[in-house]
């Protein structure tokens, strides 16, 4: 019994700490602004939505990547997957729901589009750097 | 003996600990957020102490059985106090760090009290089982005084960048810790697919706490009421 209550409040907890960490880490990135260059490449040039998701991460994936940036982007992918449920199941019955989900996923976009900046600035650093040595 | 996968992860754990004590060394957060580093550090001499002792005696062995319980008891309080260090930062301009550090040792002493009260009913091998059920509450513990202190930064208006992550993330880990110990008292035969999932679970809170030392500088700002970014 007690070993059921510690579960549901811990599973209660936890949803409610990861969807707080992830719009903390979003709204870290989301002053941040886009370059021409990555505006060209993701395609984002006015607001990012929630369909351009997954080509970003899939852009994300060409670049090497950092160990401190992972986190960041694997649980906005998590915290994606969750608005996409949401969005798909509560949110057909309540409509206010459809709207924050799309402008959640959208944010989500941006916030990996922001982590493509950074891994191509730090591509370009990396290649500097060996042609300087 | 843990197969591949169970090394490769186990490695990677340890290269995201030995990851946050360079970024906090790096970004001078080190002395700042000391006992959130000495947690660290002593997670990696751990890990290594296990790999050591399940190379020499096995996994099905007492000799890790022992010190894995044990040391994860002494990291859990080692946590804990790192927990009410955070507590010390948001109510910093209070200058209530006494009153943060006597209630953590009662707390402390209160769940120890009522690990050994549960232990003392129910099992012949008290000093092994206390320490299993004292980490298993004290994670539950942790999980309940996170949520204050969110609840409290919320209240407080906090807006440091850096410290909200920080927080944020131990309560992620708390939980699912927290989480895992509850579903092996109710599905003890679900231990072994578990366990994977929990040593996968161990590398969130470095690779999080490295993200917050490294990507934010002490003085970037958040408001948490809207957790939108405020330019200074």
């Amino acid at each position: 019994m007690m070993a059921a209550i510690i579960l549901v409040c811990s599973v209660v907890f936890l949803l409610q700490f990861f969807v707080s960490y992830c719009r903390s880490l979003i709204a870290a990135s989301i002053k941040h602004p886009l370059s021409a260059e990555v505006q060209d490449v993701t395609g984002i040039k006015t607001a990012a939505t929630g369909e351009d998701f997954a080509r970003v991460v899939q852009l994300l994936q060409l670049c090497p990547d950092r160990p401190e940036d992972r986190s960041g982007i694997q649980a906005i992918g998590a915290y994606f997957g969750l608005l996409g449920f949401v969005r798909s199941s509560i949110a057909r019955l309540v409509p206010s729901l459809l709207a924050w989900t799309e402008t959640e996923r959208g944010q989500c976009t941006y916030f990996a589009a922001v982590t493509l900046e950074r891994r191509i600035a730090f591509s370009r650093d990396m290649f500097a750097q060996q042609l300087e040595s | 003996m843990p197969g591949p996968l169970t090394y490769f992860i186990w490695f990677v754990g340890i290269l995201c600990e030995a990851a946050v004590l360079v970024c906090a060394l790096k970004k001078g957060a080190f002395r700042r957020y000391f006992l959130l580093n000495l947690y660290m550090g002593g997670m990696i001499v751990v890990e290594l102490g296990r790999y050591k002792i399940l190379s020499q005696f096995g996994q099905s062995s007492h000799e890790y059985a022992y010190f894995y319980y044990y040391s994860d008891a002494l990291l859990t309080i080692c946590l804990y106090f790192a927990l009410c260090t955070l507590y010390s930062h948001v109510f910093s301009e209070m200058k209530a760090e006494r009153y943060v550090r006597m209630g953590a040792i009662l707390l402390l002493a209160g769940t120890a009290a009522f690990s050994a009260a549960v232990v003392l009913q129910s099992s012949a091998k008290i000093l092994t089982h206390f320490v299993f059920e004292l980490s298993q509450n004290l994670y539950f513990v942790g999980v309940v005084l996170t949520y204050v202190l969110w609840a409290a930064i919320l209240k407080l208006r906090e807006t440091r960048t850096r410290l909200i992550q920080l927080v944020l993330s131990l309560g992620i880990y708390f939980s699912l810790l927290a989480a895992n110990y509850a579903v092996r008292n109710l599905y003890p035969q679900l231990g072994n697919t578990v366990a994977p999932i929990a040593q996968l679970v161990g590398t969130f809170l470095p690779l999080a706490w490295a993200y917050a030392f490294w990507r934010l500088p002490e003085e970037a700002r958040l408001a948490p009421g809207r957790l939108a970014v405020i330019p200074r």
